[in-house]
């Protein structure tokens, strides 16, 4: 790998409207140790990443996986071991957080308790020298933009959570970084007013139009806002893509099962017809699965299937060419939207099966009862081939 | 009405007594030292009540020597806090934020200094400026007061570095602060209070300290040690009246932040 940054071609728009030609962010062969007890401990294993302008891109994962330190790599808090990391085509690796242009909403959201809104909202534009008229034009304008105008006086602690969190926003943005940052900002806040800032900040993104940087553990709030998503376990990407690449198409049994649920079946392929490997199970049913032609007879296969792909018969669906496979309702919970089975197989796990309740109210079938379960087959993916 | 649990009859009178019981005994030799300075006694010495008179107000300074004695302590007082004030704080700011190599010797070091006996800390200083060929004057009381009340600034002020959240400085600096900026606009307010109390502590200390400046005051007299030689030929009552004076100014100190803070949780 060459160690120059392999700028695409691609012209990219950045936030003033210039056009730059530069990724937004950078990573090029970047690794981060900490040393623990005299002992490097990799956070980061091996990292090469292009965030594109103006995109909202999330970095997914459990806690451990390295993504806040790849968020802290952007902004200047950590150093990278080895590797560089560009923004907007700079190598910013040696330059400290403070002459970086980019800025972060913590966590805690870390407003400066002994100033008030407006003092908060300013402190990075009189850093930066900028005239007093512009700097009140400016934060003016972004408070409008949080919702947040009328409230200049408060102090933070005054605040609620929701509207702290939005001057921890309007503070980052005021600046018109080249990125974004946000780490887990929506953490602390209840499940309603999550969902309402997940779509405000969707809104606020497309009115800037600056990059987002998103660290989320929150899977359905990582599908629902970004334009793309790394999924990250142990230091490393597992997949990246779009929300509905990894939805779909989860490259690893750790994406499978951290990104929603997922029904896993490990077997061996018994034949290839049409493109399509058939995992036969006997009386208990077979499953078909697409795959690429090297995929041979005998071969380990990985077959993820989401659980609302899948259908719930009491018999044995006659003339049926797809997936289908017998089981026993261990549970049954009703969701309000949906009801919910766990379905015990010959397989080993159990399957989660979601059954919309679009028509009726009924339960299809209740505990202890045999079942069969179907899926077309291009609803099976093969995991890793 | 609240539903807290209640004492049974009886506990809460006994409760309401022991209160007062305690307060009172706090705050009698207060009450004692400000009275007998209205006190107007015949003979040398200001121990029993004999009338009542204003006199000593008006003649507060008139003892020259007791009245230089005030000054002398109160400008080492001032010098001595503040420069431990500034020590103590850098000092303070160190040990909560990082770990670094002789970081655990100091808080050991600390510990010691603040808990060694003064009668200790007394003789090896004057031994040491003797050593030193150090005239013993205001500069080795200030010295000295600053070695011991700098460890208690510092403690103060750690243990309020210690609980600020480290991303609040990370902020600051992600806006396009530098170290400096970011210390002086974001830091030192926040913990301001604390360093504050830590300079009051290292004021009350300074003031009254009598041991220590003992041995390294060679012929230079404070307020303490005034009053201390005094008593062989008996305290005047301006003592009493400067004492009160100490005192009151301390308790509008009080009074004053406490107002200000009121104020200011109204006013937001």
């Amino acid at each position: 790998m060459s160690t120059s940054p392999p700028h695409s071609s691609v012209t990219a728009v950045s936030a003033t409207g210039e056009r730059t030609g530069h990724p937004a962010i950078e990573f090029v062969g970047v690794r981060k140790d900490y040393l623990s007890h005299g002992e490097a401990v990799p956070a980061v294993k091996s990292l090469d990443l292009t965030i594109a302008q103006g995109e909202f891109f999330s970095l997914l994962g459990p806690s451990g996986c390295g993504k806040t330190t790849t968020m802290r790599m952007i902004a200047g808090f950590e150093d990278p071991t080895a590797g560089k990391v560009f923004l907007d085509g700079q190598d910013v690796t040696n330059i400290a957080a403070n002459k970086r242009d980019v800025n972060m909403v913590f966590q805690s959201y870390a407003l400066f308790p002994h100033l008030n809104v407006l003092q908060n909202v300013s402190f990075g534009l009189e850093r930066k020298k900028v005239a007093k008229a512009e700097i009140k034009r400016r934060v003016g304008e972004i408070l409008e933009i949080v919702s947040l105008t009328g409230m200049e006086k408060r102090q933070p602690k005054e605040m609620s959570g929701g509207q702290q969190q939005r001057v921890a926003l309007a503070r980052a943005l005021v600046n018109h970084p080249r990125a974004l940052l946000l780490d887990e900002p929506l953490g602390a806040l209840d499940l309603k007013l999550r969902q309402q800032m997940q779509i405000e900040l969707k809104r606020i993104q497309r009115e800037v139009g600056i990059t987002f940087v998103y660290v989320t553990h929150d899977q359905g709030e990582a599908l629902t806002m970004s334009d793309r998503i790394a999924v990250m376990n142990n230091g490393l990407i597992d997949q990246l893509g779009t929300p509905r690449e990894i939805y779909e198409k989860p490259a690893t049994r750790f994406v499978a099962g951290f990104i929603g649920t997922s029904n896993l079946i490990d077997g061996e392929v018994s034949r290839v017809e049409d493109g399509f490997a058939v995992l036969d199970l006997g009386t208990e049913g077979r499953i078909l699965a697409p795959v690429p032609g090297a995929v041979v007879a005998g071969q380990k296969l990985e077959v993820s299937v989401r659980p609302e792909k899948i259908d719930l018969h009491r018999t044995e669906p006659a003339g049926f060419t797809g997936s289908v496979l017998a089981g026993t309702v261990a549970e049954v919970v009703y969701h309000g939207t949906s009801t919910n089975y766990a379905v015990t197989t010959s397989t080993g796990s159990d399957f989660v099966v979601f059954d919309q309740n679009a028509n009726d109210a009924e339960d299809v079938a209740s505990r202890g009862e045999r079942v069969f379960l179907t899926w077309a087959p291009q609803h099976s993916y093969p995991i890793g081939v | 009405m609240t539903k807290t649990r209640r004492f049974r009859f009886g506990g809460e009178q006994v409760m309401f007594a022991y209160t007062w019981l305690i307060i009172l005994w706090l705050v009698a030799p207060i009450l004692i030292m400000i009275a007998f300075g209205f006190n107007n006694p015949h003979g040398r010495y200001n121990q029993t009540w004999q009338g009542f008179t204003f006199k000593w107000y008006s003649q507060v300074f008139e003892i020259s020597d007791l009245t230089s004695a005030l000054v002398t302590s109160l400008v080492i007082a001032v010098v001595s806090s503040v420069i431990s004030g500034a020590l103590g704080t850098g000092i303070g700011y160190a040990l909560g934020r990082w770990r670094f190599r002789g970081s655990s010797t100091l808080n050991f070091i600390m510990f010691t200094t603040i808990s060694s006996p003064e009668l200790i800390m007394g003789i090896s200083l004057l031994t040491l400026f003797v050593t030193l060929g150090a005239g013993l004057g205001a500069t080795t009381i200030t010295i000295a007061h600053v070695m011991f009340s700098v460890s208690f600034v510092a403690t103060v002020v750690r243990a309020r570095v210690v609980t600020l959240d480290r991303s609040i400085e990370e902020a600051a600096s992600d806006l396009g602060a530098g170290p400096w900026t970011t210390f002086w606009k974001i830091t030192f307010p926040i913990i301001m209070p604390a360093v504050m109390s830590g300079v009051l502590l290292a004021f009350v200390l300074s003031i009254d300290d009598f041991v220590v400046t003992n041995f390294t005051a060679g012929t230079t007299v404070t307020f303490p040690l005034w009053i201390w030689g005094a008593t062989r030929v008996g305290l005047p009552p301006q003592v009493n009246v400067m004492g009160t004076l100490i005192f009151a100014a301390g308790l509008l100190i009080a009074v004053i932040a406490n107002l200000r803070s009121r104020a200011k949780a109204k006013r937001d």
